[in-house]
């Protein structure tokens, strides 16, 4: 008998080692419940004990938790502040959980999404505007402006039943492409259609916009006040989201869920698969109408360029970084991805950030704790070194200054190279820097560490003469589109999500 | 009827159908062999444009190259399909390998985040503006005419028989070469494929090299019909490249072609006859895959797909 066969003998006598882990943890318990509780108890430090807590607090102190700092936020900041940290933040949160229900919950790869949320903007605009003459009161407005964006989703979501995945994602990027161009020509004009009986009517305003749009206004009470708003979004947002709490436990819940598993094996169970995919496609476009009229009414217009696939880009992110599926994590997602970038726009702050979320990357990076320190180390000699000899063959490229900073800005003047006219040089850097990143992937072990200090060497010259310029545009979009990507490839479910979720 | 306005809008569909067609055989060769729509695909078209316009620069300009103009066209090509084809490398290197076997929304939201991040890349390096290509200076514009109304531009004939003959060579690549059989064993069942010796890794990286350098060579086309390239004509392109892929057919080369050719004429059509066709012939051009999606969803000269359990 030859050897192999002996081999192969002792491996079918031997119980692979998971089928043990299933037997000794007892008849009647399944084998994947059982390997999550053991993945869960070995969540280690303080991660592990708050995701523990977290599962502990009953949902409605998670929502207390989650919602009670926004309550208090107006009360300690200015108006300004307020707009742009805490409405815009809620705004993104509504969306994004309207978004959670097609994408994270039936499955559905929704990319016009933007366009119910720009479509009821521009309705509510319709109705009670200086613009269109019209002045509806907001309670008879809304829910026609939700009714209807309920029916526009009806409509875009009839062709969720004969495409699937990627046909569907492209079919609803070009509906969202289609919105874009008809909002921005539809303005009577002379190129315009010309309606049946009606004739050619200025409807949107075109590129200019559809302004004066009335603040809300319900029997008579006028919202008035960045507070005001403020409040009726966040009020919205509770409700929305113990809605949904009840929703996903709820038999269309559960439905969806199969639905976004499986929809072969959901269909065979009877499940009815077309029905569900439209009652979350309109869900979905009813919750982003309804957000639409809110942003609408604070900004007094609408516009085409606010209803872009940047928009639809930052509102995915919201709803990935938050977890696909998860209701709590799109308030944390809407502040990461509100809160950072608009932290960014004065350029004094965008650079404590910057270095902030550099120096915390390595450090939870990078184990054990002396790897980050060497490369600490090693990127700041580098950086002397480098300016050092600049200094003495290169007058130009030392003779940069950073504009507004403080102690912090004249450290840096020393030691990254500022040249004068960066132009051309500052562009070659920015793809030396993209192609560093990558190699940084490929590289293991030391290697790593030796590559990472001119990566952030390079990081921090691209920072200081390029992107700092742009960083409410395109380094905004530059930072989330990159971040998707990292994201897909080391969790795809998200940092507070645990469900796979499959398209259909 | 007015001939010269239909001949006209004929040629100017031929034209842009061309540049379509190009685009979509890179959607459509992606998709056949990952099943993944690959959003940064128009991203990589514009890059392809901008390669061809600093190529143009470096070679002293329209104006006075350091070359004859006709040979400035020519290395601009080679380069910028060289350039893409490595950069269409890189993405699949990076922001899918990994996630071939992951639920198909990842690799999905990913190309998402590769098209915006090529996309704004761009409009930080290149800003917002336009690029001339100047082709008038670079190789004089000639026409033609054949009897009273028909018009042809050198630049549409070069436009049109570089983008068939293209097709054509990479028809030959797929149905005639070693590399090409691979390409299509992939396609047809991935693990079995690996299972009869084939280097998978390669075969896709390859399949991603030919489809970026086509999308190039389609954006150097852009900048030489129109004159004027910027940094975010990669979105619309791109999207009209994957209507004309699935009207095509998806997976299939010459549905790819056709799909393309149908797409240009249609928006060039639209554009001249239909009512606010001149601002709305995108919205024609969605009008038609929505139908083509309703009467015929595997596409003209595709095969419906059957699902496996």
């Amino acid at each position: 008998m030859s050897l192999g066969g002996g081999e192969r003998r002792e491996e079918l006598t031997a119980p692979p080692a998971d089928r043990l882990g299933a037997i000794e943890s007892g008849v009647g318990t399944d084998e994947w419940v059982a390997r999550v509780d053991e993945r869960r108890a070995a969540q280690k430090g303080i991660g592990g004990a708050i995701a523990r807590w977290w599962e502990r607090t009953p949902p409605f102190a998670r929502l207390v938790v989650l919602l009670g700092p926004f309550a208090i936020f107006p009360f300690i900041t200015n108006s300004g502040n307020l707009y742009r940290y805490g409405l815009l933040t809620l705004i993104y949160a509504l969306l994004a959980l309207g978004l959670n229900v097609v994408v994270g919950f039936a499955g559905l790869l929704d990319l016009g999404y933007v366009a119910f949320f720009g479509f009821g903007a521009y309705l509510y605009g319709i109705m009670a505007s200086g613009h269109s003459g019209h002045h509806l009161q907001a309670e008879i407005a809304i829910p026609i402006v939700v009714v209807a964006t309920g029916l526009l989703g009806l409509l875009l979501g009839l062709t969720s039943w004969r495409l699937i995945g990627d046909y569907l994602a492209i079919v609803t990027l070009f509906f969202l492409q289609a919105f874009v161009i008809f909002v921005n020509n539809a303005n009577g004009g002379l190129n315009d259609f010309s309606y049946p009986f009606v004739g050619k009517v200025d409807l949107t305003g075109g590129a200019n916009g559809l302004d004066q749009i009335d603040p809300l206004n319900f029997f008579g009470w006028k919202i008035h006040t960045t507070k005001g708003y403020y409040f009726y979004t966040l009020i919205a947002l509770a409700l929305l989201m113990i809605m949904l709490f009840f929703v996903n436990g709820s038999r269309t819940g559960r439905a969806w869920r199969a639905l976004r598993e499986d929809p072969l094996a959901a269909e065979v169970m009877s499940v009815p698969v077309n029905r569900l995919k439209l009652l979350a496609f309109i869900f979905g476009a009813a919750t982003a109408g309804f957000t639409g009229t809110i942003y609408g009414a604070v900004q007094g217009g609408a516009f085409p360029g606010d209803y872009d696939v940047g928009l639809l880009i930052t509102i995915y992110a919201i709803a990935i970084l938050g977890g696909l599926g998860s209701i709590g994590g799109v308030v944390v997602g809407a502040l990461i991805v509100n809160g950072a970038p608009e932290l960014l726009r004065s350029s004094s702050n965008a650079r404590y950030l910057f270095y902030g979320v550099l120096l915390l990357a390595l450090f939870v990076a990078l184990r054990p704790w002396y790897k980050p320190v060497i490369v600490l180390v090693g990127t700041i000699a580098f950086g002397y070194a480098v300016h050092g000899i600049a200094s003495l063959v290169w007058s130009r490229g030392t003779a940069g200054h950073i504009s507004g900073a403080g102690g912090f800005g004249d450290a840096l003047e020393h030691w990254v190279l500022l040249p004068s006219r960066a132009g051309s040089l500052a562009g070659w850097a920015y793809f030396a820097l993209v192609t560093a990143a990558l190699v940084l992937t490929l590289v293991r072990g030391w290697w790593r560490v030796v590559v990472l200090i001119p990566t952030l060497y390079l990081a921090a010259f691209v920072w200081e003469n390029k992107l700092v310029e742009q960083v409410s545009g395109a380094t905004r979009l530059i930072l989330l589109g990159a971040l998707l990507v990292v994201i897909m490839n080391v969790r795809p479910s998200g940092i507070f999500g645990t469900a796979r979720v499959e398209i259909v | 009827m007015n001939w010269s306005l239909f001949f006209g809008e004929l040629v100017s569909g031929l034209t842009l159908g061309s540049i379509y067609a190009l685009i979509a055989l890179g959607y459509t060769m992606v998709y056949g062999i990952l099943k993944l729509l690959n959003f940064a695909h128009g991203d990589v078209y514009m890059v392809g444009a901008f390669i061809g316009f600093f190529i143009l620069q470096w070679l002293g300009g329209p104006l006075n190259p350091v070359v004859t103009g006709w040979a400035a066209v020519a290395i601009m090509f080679v380069v910028a399909m060289l350039g893409c084809g490595a950069l269409g490398v890189g993405i699949e290197r990076f922001a899918y390998r990994r996630l071939r076997d992951a639920p198909r929304i990842a690799p999905l939201i990913s190309a998402l985040g590769v098209s915006i991040f090529l996309q704004n890349s761009a409009l930080l390096l290149w800003g917002p503006q336009f690029r001339d290509y100047d082709t008038f200076d670079l190789v004089g514009v000639k026409s033609y005419h054949i009897g009273r109304n028909f018009f042809i531009s050198n630049i549409q004939i070069l436009t049109i028989s570089v983008s068939i003959g293209l097709t054509i060579v990479l028809g030959l690549v797929v149905s005639r070469t070693r590399t090409g059989k691979a390409m299509r064993a992939t396609s047809f069942d991935r693990d079995a494929a690996e299972m009869m010796g084939i280097s998978i890794d390669r075969v896709i990286s390859f399949t991603f090299f030919l489809g970026s350098a086509l999308a190039a060579a389609a954006g150097v086309m852009f900048g030489l019909v129109f004159g004027q390239i910027f940094s975010l004509m990669g979105f619309t392109a791109g999207l009209k490249g994957f209507t004309a892929a699935v009207v095509g057919g998806i997976g299939s080369i010459p549905g790819a072609v056709l799909g393309g050719f149908l797409i240009g004429l249609t928006e060039a059509f639209a554009t001249g006859y239909l009512p606010g066709g001149s601002v709305y012939a995108n919205l024609y051009v969605f009008a038609l895959l929505i139908i083509m999606f309703l009467i015929r969803p595997s596409g003209l000269l595709g095969s419906p797909a059957i699902q496996k359990v």
